[in-house]
């Protein structure tokens, strides 16, 4: 079974910059990880060919510098690795990554899974897994905590929020993991060692089937970022000191009615809805 | 726009595509076959393949008439036989939009024995609900209700399309709003609506520390995600409106190769996005079994408890206990947050609490920012004195 692994090189910090012209996150100089999400998903793929035999590749959009986080997952345990590297493919919102990563994964070779971390955490959005999925035509499960191999496809544990619901999906298809499906493993310093002279593909837009820059980054995205403020605050305050804190805020609960004059709590056992 | 490629590595070189394109739209002559100027992108290729060497390329449509795509449609979610609350949400925001552009309120509603609700979406004032009631849809499967929504969204044509952002509608909207080429933003926080039709959607970016407003000026339909609690969900209206219009389903329901194992319920648990009243506990706190002194306070207060990040990473609770990008979003009527320093991705997901306490020792906390009561002060001297009972009250 052989098992493609998306990564994201992300900033190491929330301190980001953006710039004021195009509304384009700036990443030069801001120091970057392997998005933590992603570790979850590279585990799986790790487990699965344990068990079942194959390859797992990974590969990660990004500049040059990304091969980073190529290299830490050779160091975990992957076969082989690319890099899709071209400016053409900058300034990409959800739709125009998530085809950008169809068009290399379609190069890169041919997976009976992809496999993603559930969001990442510069992005927040958790949609270019199901987008990719669309763009490559095949089935999907997303928030995943479990998966066995069952024949020809997956069963898939996927949790959603007032059930778990378990599926099955044949191959290929792309499943989106959850951070408790596996603990994943520490780099090996041994395996850093046995794979340092392992080569990691690099591809750009050239490569891809589709050559259209315009289809592409900035260009080929549906949203356009308009304008990047800060949080709006107008909210009216008063400030206590510590003196005297607990008593007013004892007198504010008792007048809202949420605590009997004197202290003892009237707030009977509330009938919580199911979790949806 | 859409355009053929084949697949080197799988092609066998059998020549049936050359063959069978009707237009001359295949030349071989370097063994592997290449579609030229003439090709169409008919499919028929695609489909004489007996390698599945060939595949369409969709590519974005490049503009779109946007007179043709009117009116806004909300995606209602009813996951464990029930409406989920957000669902009602968006139908409000909806309305609000659809009035400033003259628009109408359609709701898309997907399941399995789903009658009953499609009647109770009409006490909410939209104009129509279009419904796909099959046993094939009695669990989510991405692929079949992507295919309803195609459905009616293609017959429909609406400008905008809501989707609450829980795990499934996360899971359904980037299928959609990629099958149409069109933008998605995911957990937006204000939506508003330009008279050209253009959806103005903002939301936390870049984890959170700045805003974002975003627009799809090119495309339609222009999806967005709300997360719960982010919109106020509108009255019931006693009187029903609107009329529930009841959809064939599309064949891809039945072609779907997803199978059915098992659902299992999550046992009710706490539901801090339900809670009026919500106690937060943060880093603040010294040790785990201080985070008692949060619990009694929220058992006093008939609420909630919850945390932030920190104490999920330390293993003092869950994250459906937490509060913030990473875990839920609350719009309870009090929160008090004890020792929670307030950054932005927390702050974005409390923020529209009714009445905030916030208490901190520290004063430049940025949780003050937000709070409506800030106490600055050492929650060990604060919280043991406000939980102390009557008898002990040396009041």
């Amino acid at each position: 079974m052989d098992i493609f692994v998306c990564l994201k090189q992300v900033p190491d910090t929330n301190r980001v910059q953006v710039d004021e012209t195009t509304g384009v996150l700036k990443r030069d100089g801001v120091s970057s990880k392997l998005n933590p999400y992603d570790l979850f998903a590279l585990e799986t793929a790790l487990r699965l060919r344990e068990r079942h035999g194959g390859k797992v590749a990974v590969g990660t959009m990004g500049p040059p510098q990304a091969e980073a986080v190529v290299r830490e997952a050779y160091w975990m345990g992957a076969d082989e690795g690319y890099v899709f590297s071209d400016r053409r493919l900058g300034g990409a919102d959800v739709l125009a990554t998530s085809y950008a990563l169809s068009q290399a994964i379609r190069r890169a070779g041919d997976f009976d899974l992809i496999l993603c971390g559930k969001q990442t955490t510069d992005g927040d959005t958790a949609q270019v897994g199901p987008a990719l999925a669309e763009h490559l035509d095949i089935p999907h499960a997303a928030w995943v905590s479990n998966i066995e191999v069952d024949g020809d496809g997956v069963a898939v544990e996927q949790q959603l929020q007032s059930e778990v619901l378990t599926a099955w999906m044949p191959f290929p298809c792309l499943v989106t993991v959850e951070q408790d499906i596996y603990m994943p493993r520490l780099p090996s310093l041994k395996a850093a060692r046995a794979v340092r002279d392992r080569p990691v593909a690099v591809l750009n837009l050239d490569a891809f089937w589709d050559t259209d820059p315009r289809h592409y980054g900035l260009s080929g995205s549906a949203t356009q970022v308009e304008r990047i403020f800060p949080p709006e605050n107008d909210v009216r305050r008063e400030t206590w000191a510590e003196d005297g804190a607990a008593d007013r805020l004892r007198a504010m609960l008792e007048k809202m009615g949420l605590m009997k004059k004197g202290g003892g709590a009237c707030g009977a056992d509330r009938d919580h809805r199911a979790e949806m | 726009m859409a355009r053929i490629a084949i697949i080197e590595r799988k092609c066998d070189r059998c020549g049936a595509c050359v063959r069978h394109c009707p237009f001359q739209g295949l030349d071989a002559e370097n063994g592997c076959p290449e579609p030229n100027a003439a090709c169409r992108v008919c499919g028929i290729c695609i489909k004489v393949c007996p390698r599945q060497a060939i595949v369409r390329l969709e590519t974005k449509v490049e503009s779109v008439d946007k007179s043709l795509w009117r009116d806004i449609l909300v995606v209602a979610e009813a996951a464990g036989g029930a409406l989920h609350p957000v669902s009602l949400e968006l139908i409000g925001k909806a309305k609000e939009l659809a009035a400033e552009v003259d628009f109408r309120v359609k709701v898309l509603l997907i399941g399995s024995g789903i009658s009953k609700l499609a009647e109770e979406l009409r006490h909410y004032g939209a104009d129509e609900i279009a419904v796909y009631d099959d046993p094939g849809l009695s669990f989510f499967r991405a692929d079949a209700f992507a295919a309803c929504a195609e459905d009616y969204i293609k017959s429909a044509k609406p400008s905008v399309v809501l989707v609450g952002a829980t795990s499934l509608g996360r899971s359904l909207a980037p299928r959609l709003s990629t099958r149409f080429h069109t933008g998605l933003t995911a957990d937006c926080t204000r939506l508003e609506m330009r008279a050209n039709t253009d959806l103005v959607q903002i939301r936390p970016a870049f984890g959170g520390n700045i805003m974002a407003q975003i627009v799809t000026p090119g495309t339609r339909p222009q999806f967005a995600t709300v997360r719960y609690r982010v919109m106020e969900a509108p009255e019931r209206c006693a009187e029903p409106s609107g009329a529930v219009a009841v959809r064939k389903i599309p064949k891809a329901v039945a072609a779907s190769p997803v199978r059915h194992i098992r659902t299992q319920p999550i046992p009710p648990a706490a539901n801090i996005s339900e809670a009026e009243v919500l106690v937060v506990g943060g880093r603040g706190l010294k040790k785990q079994a201080d985070l008692e002194m949060v619990q009694k306070l929220a058992a006093a207060l008939g609420g909630e408890w919850a945390v932030s990040r920190p104490l999920v990473e330390k293993g003092w609770a869950t994250n459906a206990r937490q509060i913030g990008l990473s875990g839920r979003t609350v719009r309870p009527k009090l929160i008090i947050t004890c020792g929670v320093s307030g950054a932005i991705q927390f702050a974005a997901c409390m923020n529209k609490s009714e009445r905030i306490v916030a208490i901190n020792v520290d004063p430049e906390a940025p949780i003050f920012d937000v709070a409506h009561v800030a106490i600055v002060g050492d929650l060990y001297k604060i919280l043991p004195r406000l939980l102390e009972r009557p008898e002990e009250n040396p009041t």
